[in-house]
C-alpha cells in the first residue's frame, strides 16, 4: 500500500512516530518493557495484542496523557511528553468509548475544537463540521445528543470529531470494540478511506484481526508489555511464533479451557 | 506523615489549579456564554433556597433573641443583633454552605464523570486546557454571584426578623424602630466584610470541588466518593476560614 507524504485536503504535513526504549511503571508494576517501533508518515500502523498487554498505555504516551518512566516518544521532531507538542502537531485521538461530550450536541462536539482555537467564523466552522459529518454519513445526526446515538454512531461521531481537527496524526483506540461485524468492517473501511483522502498517519490499537490484516501497512504485536514482532500483514499471517499464532487463531477447546491454564499459571 | 505531605501537596495543586485557570483570563470574553450559563446555575438557581433559608434564619434569630432580650428590657436592640449576626456571620456562611451543597456537589459530579468517561482526556488531546473551559468560567461566575447571593441573604434575613418583631405579640417591636436600630449598629464595613468573606468562601468551595472532580480516578463509585469528599472538605474549610477571617477582621 502506498504512503502519501502530504496531507490533502487537510492542512499540515503528515508526521511519523518514533518510540525508543519506552518503559512505563505504575508504582511497582512494569506495564511496558523497552518498547521500540517506528510509524512512518502517512502509514496505517496497527498495534495488536491481548487485553492488558499495554497497547492503550502506548497510545496515551504518544498523545501525551502519560509520561514515560524511561525512554522517549517522538512525533516528528517533537517530544510527545512536552505539552507544547500538542500545539505544534495536530493529533486526534479516537477513544475506545468515544469520549463524546455528553452535555453537547453532535454539532457542538465537532465545533468545540475549531471554536476554542478560533479557526474561522461560525459559518466557516459550520462548513468544516458538516464536511466531516458528510464523510462519515452523519448529517442527519447533527442535532442529536450523544445519549441518543447507537454505539456505532458514537464511534463515527468520534472519528468525525477527530477529522474536524484536520489531524496530521490520527490515533484510534479499539475502534471496532463492541461493534457487530458489519459495523466493524465499515469502521475499517473508514480508516482506510481517510488515509486515502487525507494522507494522515494512522495508529490503530486493536485486537480485531480482520481490521489489522486488511487495512494496515504494518502490524506490531505486543504481549505482556513487550513488542513480539513488527511486520507487514503477510508476515503476521504466516508467522511461526506459536504465541502469535495462538493469539491470531485461537482454538476453542471446551475440554481443555484456557482459564484453567491461567489458574494453573497463577498458582 | 504521608497524610500531612499529601494534604500539603493537595493544597499546592489547588493553588496551581487556580493560578493556571487565571492565566487564561484573556479568553473569558470569548467564553461569555459559558460564564453566563455558570452565573445562571450558581446564582439564579441557588437564589430561591438562599431566600427561603435566610428569611427563616432571620425570623428564628429575632424570635429567640426577642424572647431572651425582653427579660432584661433590651428588646429594642433586636434589630442590631439580627443585622450584625447576619451581615458578619450567618449571611456569608449560610450562602457558602448552600453553594457547597447545591452547586459544589453538582460541579464535582459533573467534572468527575467527565474525567471518568475520558471527556477531560479528550479535551487535553484537543489541546484545550480543562482549566480554561471547565474551571475559569466557574471561578469567574462564583466571584460575581457570591456577593449578590450574600446581599440577598442578608436582606431576606433582616426582613424575616422585622416581620417576626412586628407581628409577634410578646416582642412587638415595629419595623421602623427595628430597621432604625439595625441601620445604626450595622456599618458599611460590616457589609463589606460580609461580601469579602463570601468571595473567599466561594473561591475556596469552587476550587475544592473542581480539583476533586478533575482528579477523580476509577468508575461510577468513585464519582459518588468524590462528591462526598468535596462537600465535606468544603464545609470544613468554610468553618475554619470563617474563624480565621473573623480573627483578622475583628
Amino acid at each position: 500500500m502506498s504512503s502519501p507524504q502530504t496531507a490533502t485536503p487537510f492542512t499540515g504535513k503528515t508526521v511519523g512516530i518514533t518510540v525508543s526504549h519506552l518503559t512505563k511503571k505504575f508504582e511497582q508494576t512494569t506495564v511496558l518493557h523497552d518498547i521500540n517501533f517506528e510509524v512512518k508518515p502517512g502509514e496505517i500502523f496497527c498495534l495488536m495484542g491481548p487485553s492488558g498487554s499495554g497497547k492503550t498505555v502506548i497510545l496515551k504516551h504518544i498523545v501525551g496523557l502519560e509520561t514515560p518512566t524511561s525512554g522517549s516518544v517522538h512525533i516528528g521532531d517533537y517530544d510527545a511528553s512536552d505539552p507544547e507538542t500538542r500545539a505544534k502537531i495536530h493529533m486526534a485521538f479516537v477513544f475506545q468509548a468515544g469520549a463524546l461530550f455528553n452535555s453537547l450536541s453532535v454539532y457542538d462536539n465537532l465545533a468545540l475544537y475549531p471554536r476554542e482555537h478560533a479557526l474561522g467564523t461560525e459559518a466557516q466552522i459550520r462548513e468544516r463540521v458538516m464536511y466531516a459529518l458528510s464523510i462519515l454519513s452523519l448529517e442527519k445526526a447533527v442535532n442529536r445528543m450523544p445519549s441518543e446515538l447507537s454505539g456505532g454512531m458514537k464511534k463515527r461521531v468520534a472519528i468525525a470529531r477527530a477529522l474536524v481537527m484536520e489531524p496530521q496524526l490520527l490515533l484510534y483506540d479499539e475502534p471496532t470494540a463492541e461493534l457487530d461485524p458489519i459495523l466493524s468492517a465499515t469502521i475499517s473501511e473508514i480508516i482506510a478511506t481517510l488515509r486515502e483522502h487525507t494522507a494522515v498517519t494512522s495508529l490503530v490499537v486493536t485486537h480485531d484481526r480482520a481490521l489489522a490484516l486488511s487495512i494496515a501497512d504494518r502490524v506490531a504485536i505486543i504481549m505482556d508489555g513487550r513488542i513480539r514482532t513488527v511486520g507487514v500483514p503477510a508476515d503476521i499471517r504466516n508467522t511461526n511464533d506459536p504465541a502469535i499464532e495462538n493469539f491470531m487463531n485461537p482454538v476453542i477447546d471446551p475440554k481443555n479451557p484456557r482459564f484453567k491454564q491461567l489458574e494453573k499459571d497463577n498458582e | 506523615m504521608n497524610q500531612i505531605i499529601n494534604t500539603i501537596a493537595g493544597i499546592g495543586d489547588m493553588v496551581l489549579l487556580v493560578a493556571r485557570s487565571f492565566s487564561y483570563i484573556k479568553t473569558l470574553p470569548r467564553q461569555f456564554p459559558r460564564f453566563v450559563d455558570q452565573c445562571f446555575n450558581i446564582g439564579y438557581k441557588t437564589m430561591p433556597i438562599v431566600t427561603i433559608l435566610c428569611f427563616f434564619i432571620g425570623a428564628a434569630l429575632a424570635q429567640q433573641s426577642g424572647y431572651s432580650m425582653q427579660n432584661f428590657g433590651a428588646k429594642q436592640f433586636i434589630g442590631a443583633l439580627v443585622g450584625l449576626s447576619l451581615a458578619r456571620e450567618l449571611g456569608p456562611v449560610m450562602v457558602a454552605i448552600l453553594v457547597a451543597g447545591r452547586v459544589g456537589s453538582a460541579i464535582t459530579a459533573e467534572l468527575a464523570s467527565m474525567k471518568v468517561y475520558q471527556e477531560v482526556d479528550a479535551l487535553v488531546t484537543m489541546n484545550i486546557p480543562p482549566e480554561r473551559i471547565l474551571v475559569l468560567p466557574r471561578i469567574a461566575a462564583i466571584l460575581v454571584m457570591m456577593p449578590v447571593l450574600t446581599m440577598i441573604a442578608n436582606l431576606c434575613g433582616w426582613f424575616g426578623g422585622a416581620l417576626i418583631c412586628q407581628y409577634t405579640p410578646s416582642i412587638s417591636v415595629d419595623s421602623q424602630s427595628y430597621f432604625a436600630v439595625l441601620a445604626r449598629f450595622t456599618h458599611p464595613k460590616d457589609i463589606i466584610d460580609s461580601l469579602l468573606k463570601a468571595e473567599v468562601f466561594g473561591l475556596v468551595v469552587i476550587t475544592i470541588c473542581c480539583y476533586i472532580g478533575l482528579n477523580t480516578k476509577g468508575g461510577p463509585r468513585e464519582i459518588g466518593a468524590s462528591l462526598t469528599k468535596a462537600v465535606v472538605l468544603s464545609l470544613i474549610c468554610i468553618l475554619v476560614l470563617d474563624t480565621i477571617i473573623n480573627a483578622i477582621l475583628i
